[in-house]
């Protein structure tokens, strides 16, 4: 072992689970020399990977500051203690993540999916605002009216999985549908 | 120890056969309809004779084998629900008389578990019941070991026929129909074989480590689990699974406060997507994440095994 291995050990520990994942945090600096240096120190400080700056000098808020986005990378345990130190540093954070899609879930269907209308159920589900359909695979090997398998990847924001697949649930015993459930192992 | 095995199909018979093999007397042995007893400690062998030619274990009264002078009753008869009968009955005399019993019926330990467990605590006797999980694999006594109250909760495979059919179905590309219908020819699926493919059997084994887990919290039957089996899933669904690298199971959870069992999809690489007849349990612990445990899950001499296991872990009785 010629790593660090404190990194190793934490991604070890946690069965790989917090691996560095991209982040996007926008901020509001205040139109003064050396604002956007002293944004950037405590990310670097926390450990995080800067990825990207996106810094429009050009425009203004309605307050007078100046927006920049950043891309950092850095394991979601540590997303906090990264926001925590920019805030200690008067750094104003706008939104961090709020875009972004921070849960996966895979969930199969399988019933009259034709029949019941995979597009409404779709429609359903995207209708929810913590979730949206990114990818749809369907099966029907003896024809329309018979049978067929679903298989789709839902993203949900942060802490929005268990709320998406409660969706799920319901949507399929409304149209008899089977759900095949995705496991989670571990914690 | 000496043994009083009661119920003598494939399980039974196992102990019969392995008994001395781990230092133990079998003094007798009960089938449905007879019974062999001898104080002195019977001949394994010439009873399984017996049985295999003649239909019957010997010319006693199966009702002298509960009389017997035994340390421990091995109850191996076959898995009822409800009242769980005749099984909890020969518990219950068997403690009555300061007796100890190790199961391999799930029924009383599934359905009745606050009456058996009632029991045990007026009687000098302890009741034991490894082979009702998981056949062969150590679950309760790993779970016993560790303490249920620093388990949050166990999930796993724990019917092999459902998992076989899962299996071959993903393999082989063909539909449920067809491959049960090679189950049933090959013996790894029984004639009827509802108990499996529906989840009641491993509902059963998921109810006892709920019981167990719940430390006397609260207590657990069949009725309060959710149970879905595999019956509805087609050929296209594990198609669609292996495309994006996920499979198929029937898994079973059991929490202190839930039990639930349906088919879930899990990564290909998932330590429970176990193939074959394989089982395996996920054993969430307080202080050490996870601890995953795989084997057997049935057969006679995996099951005795389990059994044997038991009755080496009671103490000798006064």
């Amino acid at each position: 072992m010629t790593e660090g291995t404190a990194d190793a050990e934490a991604v070890e520990a946690d069965g790989g689970r917090d691996r560095p994942q991209a982040h996007t945090v926008r901020l509001e600096l205040a139109d003064e020399p050396g604002q956007l240096l002293a944004a950037l120190r405590p990310i670097a400080d926390e450990g995080a990977n800067l990825l990207s700056i996106f810094h429009e000098r050009g425009h203004l808020t309605p307050r007078g500051r100046i927006p920049v986005e950043v891309d950092l990378k850095c394991p979601p345990s540590r997303f906090e203690s990264v926001l925590d130190a920019l805030r200690a540093e008067g750094v104003s954070i706008v939104e961090a993540d709020a875009e972004q899609y921070g849960e996966h879930l895979m969930v199969m269907l399988v019933g009259d999916l034709v029949g019941t209308d995979l597009s409404d159920t779709v429609m359903s589900i995207e209708s929810s605002p913590t979730a949206t359909v990114e990818d749809l695979s369907l099966s029907a090997p003896g024809g329309p009216d018979d049978v067929a398998s679903a298989r789709l990847r839902i993203a949900t924001q942060a802490g929005e999985a268990e709320a998406a697949l409660k969706l799920v649930r319901t949507l399929a015993e409304e149209k008899q549908l089977h759900v095949v459930e995705p496991l989670t192992e571990g914690r | 120890m000496r043994l009083a095995v009661v119920g003598c199909g494939a399980v039974g018979r196992s102990v019969v056969d392995l008994a001395a093999e781990y230092g133990h007397e079998v003094v007798a042995v009960a089938d449905s309809r007879s019974a062999a007893v001898d104080p002195a400690g019977l001949d394994g062998a010439a009873v399984l004779d017996r049985k295999e030619h003649k239909g019957v274990v010997g010319d006693d009264d199966p009702d002298d084998v509960l009389a017997a002078e035994y340390d421990v009753l091995v109850e191996v008869t076959p898995t009822t629900l409800g009242d769980a009968e005749p099984g909890f009955s020969h518990i219950a005399r068997a403690l009555d008389r300061d007796r100890h019993v190790v199961l391999a019926n799930k029924g009383p330990v599934a359905e009745r578990y606050g009456d058996v467990r009632a029991r045990e605590a007026d009687s000098a006797g302890i009741v034991l019941f490894e082979a009702t999980v998981g056949g062969a694999i150590p679950i309760l006594g790993t779970v016993a070991d560790y303490g249920p109250e620093r388990i949050s909760a166990a999930r796993g495979v724990l019917n092999g026929t459902a998992n076989f059919v899962l299996t071959r179905m993903a393999a082989e590309g063909l539909d449920y129909e067809h491959v049960l219908a090679e189950a049933q020819d090959m013996g790894v699926a029984e004639a009827d074989p509802s108990f499996d493919v529906e989840g009641t059997d491993a509902a059963l084994k998921c109810v006892i480590l709920a019981n167990v887990l719940a430390c006397g919290e609260r207590e657990f039957t069949l009725a309060d689990a959710e149970v879905e089996g595999i019956t509805q899933i087609p050929g296209s669904a594990l198609d669609l699974a292996a495309e994006a690298g996920r499979t198929v199971r029937l898994v079973g959870e059991a929490t202190p406060e839930s039990v639930r069992v349906g088919p879930r999809l899990l990564p290909e690489t998932s330590p429970l997507a176990v193939s074959g007849t394989r089982n395996v349990v996920q054993i969430e612990t307080t202080h050490a994440d996870g601890i995953d445990l795989s084997g057997r899950g049935a057969g006679g001499p995996e099951t005795a095994t389990a059994v044997l296991a038991d009755v080496g872990r009671l103490p000798p009785l006064e």
